[in-house]
């Protein structure tokens, strides 16, 4: 399988090129968090508010800032045309849609509760708006798109935008269609921002993961799409790995097994050894107890000469879009022979083996690995290849 | 359109829960018009896969889910732990959501750190994982209205393509609060189903599972005495399955999964 066009759209940058360009120069897309009423003190990778414009009027009853965000995303790096010739070339009813997602477009429920009538009543003008459902965004692409296939929203929490890839696979290999529009999208909101601070996960500085003073993350938004076909010219999908935990609602396995076991499964599933592996793009959030157990299966698994990363540094934990925008990262890398580094961090933690590195560098990526794993223990990890 | 290749399935396990279709032994005798429909709401049950300090703290999807995933297992004879599973919900819990929502419009910080981790569409696919102790593979998705009838395209996709059976649970709650509006659902509806191959001896039903351009054929409806019993819940689309699933014979299901594109199942004898 084969990934013929892929964009992102989140904090480092708007298209791939942007994005590129952050990564190389270290220059991270977080700052002091301005979002909402009463801003938390901590960092965030917003998309800046000017980007995200509004809808066409066509499309204006998805009008919510997760939906402006895919917008943005589906016009960079002419991703829309090559969704558009893959429709003409496949046909409509072969093209299936996976859209990754942890909260969508709650954010407009949110908006819409502070605007509550003297009834307690959803104000008469919101109500039209087809903003209620979390498949909002799936929606809102698969008309956008104009596509006639299999729609979907995977809602795995943080897995959700890596785990799209693996159902898109599917689909493909089931026959069920030919191509299909996968990604993650997720946009800042109350929700999350509030939700971990709760759970006294969020760092006041800018989020740095892997060091050994880390103390939380920062939360970012983004949109993450690629067009998956069974033929084509890109960059190989060569498969998934995805596993439970069974341990914690919010807490990772202290061992790792469930991160280990979806690790293992996607080498297993690609047909290759941790040794053919130049880059893995970690899912490093900065959390104490996710970079631990990470970093301790990264050491335990690949050779000293892999090089592990989190780019969380540059564009906050964009939740359920940070698979597909970390597995877009790992495609550049791999495109342009470039491993980022990991940023704001300085003295890693003794738990991190000689595969987590602080510094970018240039170098060939044959095979390049990403790892997300989310909220109710659920792991995913991606494997993709240079094309031949 | 072409037309895609054809699956084959069997099903090994039943569940199905809703205040007026109390549990799957009677939910059967009711859709088949055998037993009448209880005149008042059944009281929610137990989730007993859950450690009992946990069973009533709960979410209502959680709860559900759960119990309708343990009962499927038990009827399909399969040891929970070791199914994958897909668990699909149109709308998550609408009770957490009512709450986030309102606690945010007037005290962010006072949010609660448990509602807020069972306030993830994945919470009772975690839960399911967590308490029967599975390290396979989950997955919570949604599709809009068509969300059984996608969630259902996944398992079976699962369950063909691997050598083992899948465990799918697909359920939605009543809307609470300002979301009634805007997120309209009425009632409770919880189902599960264990996919298996068509081959297996524990199959109660065989289908042949294919899809076709929606414009040909009309949707399935289940009869309106039945509908009536879940009428409004956001998985309602489920019911013409299980209704088929209780009167047995031969049968041919239509199921929407957009405006253009449907699956369609048909017994096989």
């Amino acid at each position: 399988m084969r990934v013929t066009a892929a964009t992102a759209a989140c904090a480092a940058g708007l298209g791939k090129q942007a994005i590129l360009d952050s990564l190389v120069a270290g220059q991270s897309g977080l700052r002091p968090n301005h979002f909402g009423r009463d801003p938390l003190p901590t960092w965030i990778g917003a998309v800046p508010d000017a980007a995200l414009l509004p809808l066409p009027p066509q499309l204006a009853s998805y009008e919510c800032r997760n939906n402006r965000l895919a917008w943005l995303a589906h016009a960079q790096d002419g991703f829309s045309a090559s969704v558009r010739a893959a429709r003409e070339r496949h046909g409509p009813g072969r093209v299936a849609l996976v859209i990754g997602t942890s909260t969508s477009s709650i954010g407009a429920t949110e908006e819409a509760y502070r605007e509550l009538t003297a009834e307690r009543a959803i104000p008469a003008h919101l109500r039209g708006l087809a903003v209620y459902s979390p498949h909002s965004t799936g929606e809102f692409l698969a008309r956008a798109f104009d596509l006639e296939n299999v729609a979907v929203t995977i809602a795995t929490a943080c897995s959700s935008g890596a785990k799209a890839f693996a159902h898109a696979a599917r689909l493909l290999e089931a026959g069920i269609a030919d191509a299909a529009v996968v990604g993650g999208v997720d946009s800042l909101c109350e929700s999350v921002l509030f939700g971990f601070n709760s759970l006294a996960l969020v760092s006041p500085d800018p989020c740095r993961p892997f060091d050994i003073t880390r103390c939380g993350i920062n939360l970012g938004e983004a949109a993450a799409l690629a067009l998956l076909e069974t033929q084509g010219e890109g960059i190989r999908y060569l498969g998934a790995g995805e596993s439970s935990d069974a341990h914690h609602m919010s807490a990772p396995h202290p061992g790792g097994l469930g991160a280990r076991l979806a690790m293992a499964q996607a080498l297993a599933n690609a047909g290759i050894h941790a040794s053919d592996v130049d880059y893995v793009n970690l899912h490093g959030t900065a959390s104490a107890k996710n970079d631990a157990v990470e970093a301790a299966a990264i050491a335990d698994m690949f050779d000293a000469e892999t090089h592990a990363s989190s780019t969380k540094g540059w564009t906050g934990h964009a939740l359920g879009a940070a698979g597909a925008l970390e597995a877009v990262i790992t495609m550049l890398a791999i495109e342009h022979s470039f491993m980022p580094g990991t940023i704001n961090s300085d003295t890693l933690d003794p738990d991190c083996g000689p595969q987590v590195r602080l510094h970018g560098a240039h170098g060939r990526v044959g095979i390049a690995l990403s790892n997300s794993f989310g909220f109710g223990g659920s792991n995913c990890s991606l494997v993709f290849a240079a094309a031949e | 359109m072409t037309e895609s290749r054809s699956f084959t399935i069997g099903i090994e396990g039943v569940a199905l829960w809703s205040p007026f279709l109390p549990g799957w032994e009677r939910a059967r005798r009711i859709l088949r018009g055998d037993e009448p429909a209880p005149t008042a709401p059944a009281p929610r049950p137990v989730p007993q896969a859950l450690p009992p300090n946990e069973r009533r703290r709960a979410s209502e999807t959680v709860a559900l889910a759960i119990d309708a995933a343990r009962l499927a297992c038990a009827a399909a004879d399969r040891d929970p732990a070791s199914l994958p599973c897909v668990f699909g919900s149109m709308y998550g819990d609408l009770a957490i959501t009512d709450y986030l929502c309102s606690t945010l419009a007037v005290d962010p910080k006072l949010l609660s750190p448990t509602k807020f981790h069972n306030s993830v569409h994945n919470a009772p696919a975690g839960y399911w994982t967590i308490a029967v102790g599975s390290m396979r593979p989950y997955t919570s998705l949604c599709a809009g209205e068509q969300s059984f009838a996608v969630t259902l395209l996944e398992a079976i996709v699962q369950a063909h393509g691997g050598a083992e059976p899948v465990l799918m649970a697909a359920y939605d709650i009543d809307a609470r609060g300002a979301l009634v509006s805007v997120a309209p659902s009425r009632l409770q509806l919880a189902t599960a189903l264990v996919l298996g191959a068509a081959s297996s001896d524990r199959a109660i039903a065989r289908w042949r599972v294919s899809l076709q351009s929606a414009r040909r054929e009309a949707a399935s409806r289940a009869q309106p005495r039945n509908e009536a019993l879940v009428a409004g819940n956001a998985m309602a689309s489920c019911l013409p399955l299980f209704e088929a699933l209780a009167q047995g014979g031969t049968c041919r299901l239509v199921l929407p999964m957009n405006p253009a594109l449907s699956l369609v199942l048909e017994t096989i004898s």
